[in-house]
């Protein structure tokens, strides 16, 4: 039903969107749990640039159907640490390089974003930031309230509101793209290249002796093979428990919720620190609008009220307007929240079990390079110079990587 | 909105309480004596279960008192609360 649909809304002759789901082989060279973005990404740099073709991505559910369909295509990459900025700065340039990469349109909009500072505490770090990313060629800089108003003339810049606007900070790196289509654009490049996907294939079990992985069992059988990656971020730490590795993540749900569409009046995706919440319009009018995590873990993507109501209450002090706006949809995704708002990527104590994880509510921006850099070191065995800061181990030599740009609304 | 059953004030309004971690990680005795590795470990690596966890937490707008919560991560279902010696009533 699912693959039907996609036929239909991109035709293309004689060629199917992507190929049935294969029987499984015994072996595979590289096992990659997690048919999201990521998994999809990474499947495709090694058959792409690795000559690794026999590939097999396993999800339990559908192609793209975790947080890959329901993060809030954030792409930016005004972070705080040297690290964050390099890294994203990378995935920022592998995206607008993206639908050419993969004959594949993601809808790619470079929209610049905008972080509303509603104290002094906030323009004095917003400064810190800006500086931070000039220094590392990001686009960043601290505007005042005028530059804020004639960027988004709709915002309530009234400074008798609870919390006045005083500035912000302007990041013209800013973007968004259709989240579907960067899954399903690296599925099709990377099915065409050999690797097999496989939707409805629970793993159920990680075989490890002698200290590394030596097959992965599943709902479908046990498949041999000489390296497993794991990207499914959201239930991190349930499949790295299969193979008895400890994870410092805490997994929370990130609310959001979609308006009913309106005329282009928003250009620049706005964030609220103060208030929890962030908004952009989509290209087909709606606001989608997001916020923190819940306050307590949960593996749900459940909706709550209490949560919905905070995001109503923030986004309508922002944007008073919205107070009319009818709300279409909501839902929930899954985060992997860390101690220090970074990934976990790289080697595990377990060899050649590679771990794509941590990826609290920064995933979807780090797709592309992702892909670039786990397939690397899955094809190589060394760690790229990017992805380093974000190994395991940081954990136990006491070398976090303390994000506080990690995210749009902090938490 | 859950309804939390406080061991000392009965059962209250979730906003009243505040979650506090994974329960039963008690702060080493002698730290010094504790390599990197089992540093880290108690400081940062949690089980996270997908179902059932047991959880400290805090009735912070209210006696303010730590609690042990058990809760399902998937069905949001309180299945017990005590206090943080294991007396007291529980639901």
């Amino acid at each position: 039903m699912a693959l039907g649909l996609l036929k239909s809304a991109f035709p293309r002759a004689g060629a199917a969107h992507l190929p049935d789901r294969p029987s499984l082989k015994p072996s595979y060279d590289v096992v990659i749990i997690g048919a999201g973005a990521h998994g999809m990404a990474i499947a495709y740099h090694l058959a792409r640039y690795h000559g690794i073709r026999r590939v097999a991505v396993l999800d339990r559910g559908y192609l793209g159907g975790g947080n890959t369909a329901r993060n809030t295509a954030v792409i930016r990459s005004n972070y705080l640490t040297e690290e964050s900025v390099r890294f994203y700065r990378e995935s920022v340039r592998l995206f607008r390089e993206l639908s050419n990469e993969l004959d594949y349109n993601i809808l790619f909009e470079n929209r610049g974003q905008l972080t509303l500072a509603h104290s002094d505490s906030d323009l004095r770090n917003f400064r810190w930031r800006a500086e931070v990313n000039k220094e590392l060629g990001v686009r960043s800089e601290l505007v005042d309230l005028a530059e804020v108003q004639r960027r988004v003339p709709l915002l309530d810049c009234d400074p008798a509101a609870h919390y006045p606007v005083l500035g912000g900070l302007w990041h013209a790196d800013g973007a968004t793209a259709r989240h579907d289509a960067v899954v399903w654009g690296y599925a099709r490049a990377a099915c065409r290249l050999g690797v097999e996907l496989h939707p409805l294939t629970e793993v159920t079990g990680l075989e490890v002796s002698g200290g590394a992985i030596r097959a992965v069992e599943t709902a479908r059988g046990t498949i041999a093979c000489d390296a497993v990656v794991q990207a499914v971020a959201g239930m991190s730490s349930e499949v790295a428990r299969l193979a008895d590795i400890d994870l410092p993540i805490h997994t929370y749900p990130l609310q959001a919720l979609v308006t009913q569409p309106y005329k282009p009046v928003l250009t620049p995706l706005v964030s609220s620190p103060r208030w929890h919440v962030y908004i952009q319009q989509t290209s087909r009018g709606e606001f989608v609008i997001g916020g923190g995590c819940d306050p307590y873990p949960l593996y749900q993507t459940r909706s709550t009220l209490d949560l919905k109501e905070a995001l109503c209450r923030g986004i309508t002090q922002l944007f008073p307007f919205l107070a009319e706006a009818n709300i279409l949809r909501q839902w929930g995704g899954i985060t992997d929240m860390t101690p220090d708002y970074s990934p976990v990527m790289g080697h595990s104590p377990v060899d050649n079990y590679f771990l794509d994880a941590g990826w609290g509510t920064w995933g979807f921006k780090a797709t592309p390079i992702c892909g670039v850099t786990m397939a690397e070191l899955v094809a190589s065995g060394q760690v790229p110079e990017l992805i380093r800061p974000f190994a395991l181990e940081r954990f136990y030599t006491f070398d976090q990587v303390n994000e506080a740009g990690a995210t749009a609304a902090s938490h | 909105m859950l309804l939390i059953e406080c061991p000392w004030c009965g059962p209250r309004d979730e906003s009243e309480f505040a979650y506090g971690g994974e329960a039963d990680i008690s702060r080493p005795i002698d730290p010094d004596a504790l390599s990197d590795a089992e540093w880290a470990d108690y400081l940062f690596m949690r089980s996270n279960r997908k179902g059932e966890n047991r959880e400290i937490w805090n009735h912070q707008h209210g006696c303010r008192r730590w609690f042990v919560v058990e809760r399902d991560t998937v069905s949001y279902a309180i299945r017990a609360t005590f206090p943080m010696d294991g007396e007291g009533r529980s639901p």
